[in-house]
């Protein structure tokens, strides 16, 4: 068992109640995704599982580990084990591909591998080898900011890759893919963590590539798990549930990076 | 509103010239006298040969230089102490810290360089030294400011993202903040240094080293011939650094 | 096994280090640098004794009349300052500016040669005007007109028309040209169409940077006291010199209040001028 939740639930500061008394457990090895409307709790689920959200109830366990009865840096130590991959991935817009995907072993090396990494890539073979398995290991020495909103999310990917964390958490890691390459980008993970024994959980909003990419498929709805089945057992008849009422005005997630502003002119001379 | 609020405050504008006018008792007629300007040319016609003897023009050239190193050293030292007064401004450590280190950022910047230096000349002697810790001073209020600002624009995701693989948190700050607050320190502190060339040229006046020492002695001493040459020196200087920044950010900070 | 791949910018990064490690060697060296001598031998102590005196700032009614007047002087100095600059700065601009070239009309915005070697004169004179530290005219004029703030404000006047002229003439060519063009090929005047196709578009900006070098013409003026041009500099240096430590902290305590005073005002006129 490699992540096991019982009785979380979860508040924002806004007062809404983003998990109910969820009940979860994944086996070592499991791929699985979570589908549900927008605001079912997907993404509060993920960073719960992260340890970036601490529950208001309810017991955690990951890796064999409470994370909310480690000390900081014990639960750091935890946190290098976990990897997890954003919709709008958080790169510096100005940083290269190869400083941004090679971050993710930060919580692996020494501080002093860290910043030297920052002046000088030292493993550009080892992040390459990842881009290249995505299919863009020629934007290895690329700026962020020359990138495409799917380009951006594959490297998002590649940095978890290349962390090799023994849990996968991914947050809508295709939305700003077309179809064809989300269902090749996501065969590629599963494959890789098929390979390298990793676990997966990724939060989709296209329904069809979490049927066809997964083994095991969880209907969220309103904080609540509303079905954990096969993909063979979901009836059309449970994700018509799942999706009444939803609102069309999905958020095409601008997965595009900030630009600094600099005032033109700051103070007197 | 608007529209009779502009005429108002157009008025006012005025009124105030006139009244800074006549508060000066400003003889703008005597000045512009036929015998007003006779003296005025005749002052400046002195300055139209200036001394290019090999002697001074290496004096004034060591002058030129200790004021770039002034003014480089001073808009360094004042970075770093303004990068390290803007992370608790930004907020990261505390209320507490914040306010206190606002504050003491805002009285850094409100007083000018010209004054610290004369405060530095009396803590560190006449010379150079006092010049670039006084730059270093006032640039590190005006700089901590500026990055503290950047620093609350920016993205706070790319970090916590390292924090949540696990990553320290300096690394994370390098990785995560830094290059995206990168271009905005250098720009600042280039916009800055330019404007530190100027100021460290004249820091010379209270005793703080470089080329207005040289001027100000000159003068003192009806040396216009000499002082014509440490102006266009100080002309050269700064429009030479004003084309090299120039060059700098469109080089590296264009966005 | 994988060969191992150089990172293209290690070569470059590494010259550029080495490049600053070798400047930073002579800058230290000229710069005198020396941050031990704050804390460490007689200075430091004369200077201890000194901000040890400045509390309490001197506040008795003689000094603070004294003051008022020097504050009031600083503020007209950088605002009549500003004026006489306006009068120079505008025909400067209006004289260097390409956008309401006649010739560029016809010839796709480009001047004739002959014109641009008419602009190229003015605008040398104010980059030069403007490049030369304000402080440096007051100690020349202190010299040619006497002390008083008269040396200020044309110190002031001399500089601030340089900087204003060069960025109007700059700010007029940013906008859209097409309007000035229309208008100067329907056979309006220069100063007609610079009226009617640029100042409605660059008025904004304008006003903005006018009341933002305002604010750096009362910095200015603080200081300019220092070399006999009047206002609160000349104070200060008084002070200084007879080490009267409870005057400087009651001046420097007005500096903080004016900066404040004069960031406040500019932030207010910019948002209700814009």
């Amino acid at each position: 068992m490699i992540l096991q939740l019982s009785g979380v639930s979860l508040s924002h500061a806004s007062g809404i109640e983003a998990l109910k008394h969820i009940d979860l457990t994944i086996e070592a090895g499991e791929r699985v995704a979570i589908i549900g409307p927008s605001g079912a709790g997907k993404t509060t689920l993920l960073r719960v599982l992260a340890t970036r959200l601490q529950p208001g109830a309810g017991l955690v366990e990951l890796l064999d580990a409470k994370p909310w009865t480690l000390s900081a840096r014990a639960r750091q130590k935890l946190r290098a084990r976990i990897g997890m991959i954003h919709q709008a991935p958080p790169l510096p817009p100005r940083q290269r591909v190869v400083t941004a995907v090679s971050a993710g072993r930060l919580g692996q090396w020494s501080f002093l591998k860290g910043m030297l990494n920052l002046c000088y890539a030292l493993d550009a073979a080892g992040v390459r080898e990842e881009l290249a398995r995505l299919d863009i290991a020629d934007k290895l020495f690329v700026r962020c900011d020359e990138l495409s909103g799917g380009q951006l999310q594959r490297v998002g990917i590649a940095r978890v890759l290349y962390q090799a964390p023994e849990l996968i958490l991914a947050d809508e890691p295709v939305s700003a893919m077309d179809p064809t390459l989300a269902g090749h980008t996501l065969e590629v993970l599963n494959q890789e963590a098929r390979q390298r024994g990793t676990t997966v959980l990724a939060s989709l909003h296209a329904v069809d590539l979490a049927l066809t990419h997964f083994e095991r498929v969880i209907g969220m709805r309103d904080g609540r798990i509303a079905f954990d089945l096969k993909p063979s057992e979901v009836s059309s008849e449970q994700l018509t549930a799942l999706y009444a009422n939803e609102q069309l005005l999905h958020d095409s997630d601008p997965v595009a990076l900030a630009k600094p502003h600099i005032k033109p002119f700051p103070e007197c001379g | 509103m608007r529209r009779l609020g502009n005429p108002v405050l157009l008025l006012a504008i005025l009124a105030t010239i006139a009244l800074s006018f006549g508060f000066l008792e400003l003889d703008m007629g005597n000045l512009a006298s036929t015998e007003g300007l006779g003296q005025m040319g005749k002052y400046a016609s002195r300055f139209l040969s200036p001394d290019f003897s090999t002697a001074h023009l290496l004096n004034v050239g060591r002058g030129a230089l200790e004021t770039i190193a002034m003014s480089a050293m001073g808009t360094l030292l004042a970075a770093i102490l303004g990068l390290l007064l803007a992370l608790p401004a930004a907020g990261r450590y505390g209320w507490a810290l914040q306010g206190l280190s606002r504050l003491l950022l805002n009285a850094l910047r409100a007083i000018p360089e010209l004054v610290w230096a004369a405060l530095m000349v009396l803590a560190a002697g006449l010379g150079p030294n006092a010049g670039t810790l006084a730059l270093a001073l006032h640039t590190a209020g005006v700089l901590g400011r500026l990055f503290a600002e950047a620093l609350e624009n920016t993205p706070a995701e790319p970090a916590e993202a390292l924090r949540g693989a696990g990553g320290g948190r300096v690394v994370a700050f390098c990785y995560g903040t830094l290059p995206n607050v990168w271009p905005q320190i250098l720009a600042y502190s280039l916009y800055r240094w330019e404007n530190n060339i100027r100021m460290a040229s004249v820091l010379g006046f209270v005793g703080a080293g470089g080329l207005g020492q040289m001027l100000y002695m000159s003068l003192s001493l009806f040396q216009e011939a000499q002082a014509a040459t440490v102006i266009l020196a100080m002309l050269i200087l700064v429009l030479g650094v004003e084309l090299l920044s120039y060059w700098a950010r469109q080089r590296w900070v264009s966005v | 096994m994988k060969a191992q791949i150089n990172d293209p910018a290690g070569f470059p990064r590494l010259a550029l280090s080495l490049l600053a490690v070798l400047l930073l060697w002579p800058g230290l060296n000229l710069s005198e640098l020396d941050l031990k001598v704050l804390v460490t031998g007689d200075s430091a102590r004369t200077i201890g004794k000194f901000i040890a005196g400045f509390w309490p700032p001197a506040y008795n009614s003689d000094f603070v009349a004294l003051l008022y007047k020097s504050t009031l002087e600083t503020l007209a100095i950088a605002t009549a300052g500003m004026a006489l600059a306006l009068l120079i700065a505008i025909p400067g601009a209006l004289l260097a500016t390409r956008a309401i070239s006649l010739s560029a009309l016809s010839r796709g915005g480009r001047p004739v040669w002959w014109a641009q070697l008419l602009r190229w004169p003015v605008r040398i004179a104010l980059i030069g005007l403007r490049s030369v530290p304000e402080i440096v005219w007051a100690l020349l004029f202190v010299r040619a007109v006497g002390l008083g703030p008269t040396a200020g404000v044309l110190a002031i006047a001399i500089t601030y028309s340089g900087m204003l002229g060069k960025v109007y003439a700059e700010i007029f060519e940013s906008v859209d040209i097409r309007p000035t063009h229309a208008l100067l090929e329907a056979g309006s005047s220069r100063l007609a169409a610079f009226a009617y196709g640029i100042l409605p578009n660059a008025a904004e900006e304008l006003v903005s940077y006018t009341v933002y070098r305002w604010e750096c013409a009362i910095r200015a003026s603080v200081v300019m006291g220092f070399v006999g041009a009047g206002g609160l500099g000349q104070q200060m240096d008084l002070s200084l010199r007879m080490f009267a430590g409870g005057e400087v902290a009651s001046l420097l305590l007005t500096f903080l209040l004016l900066v404040l005073l004069a960031d406040v005002l500019s932030r207010l006129l910019r948002g209700r001028l814009a």
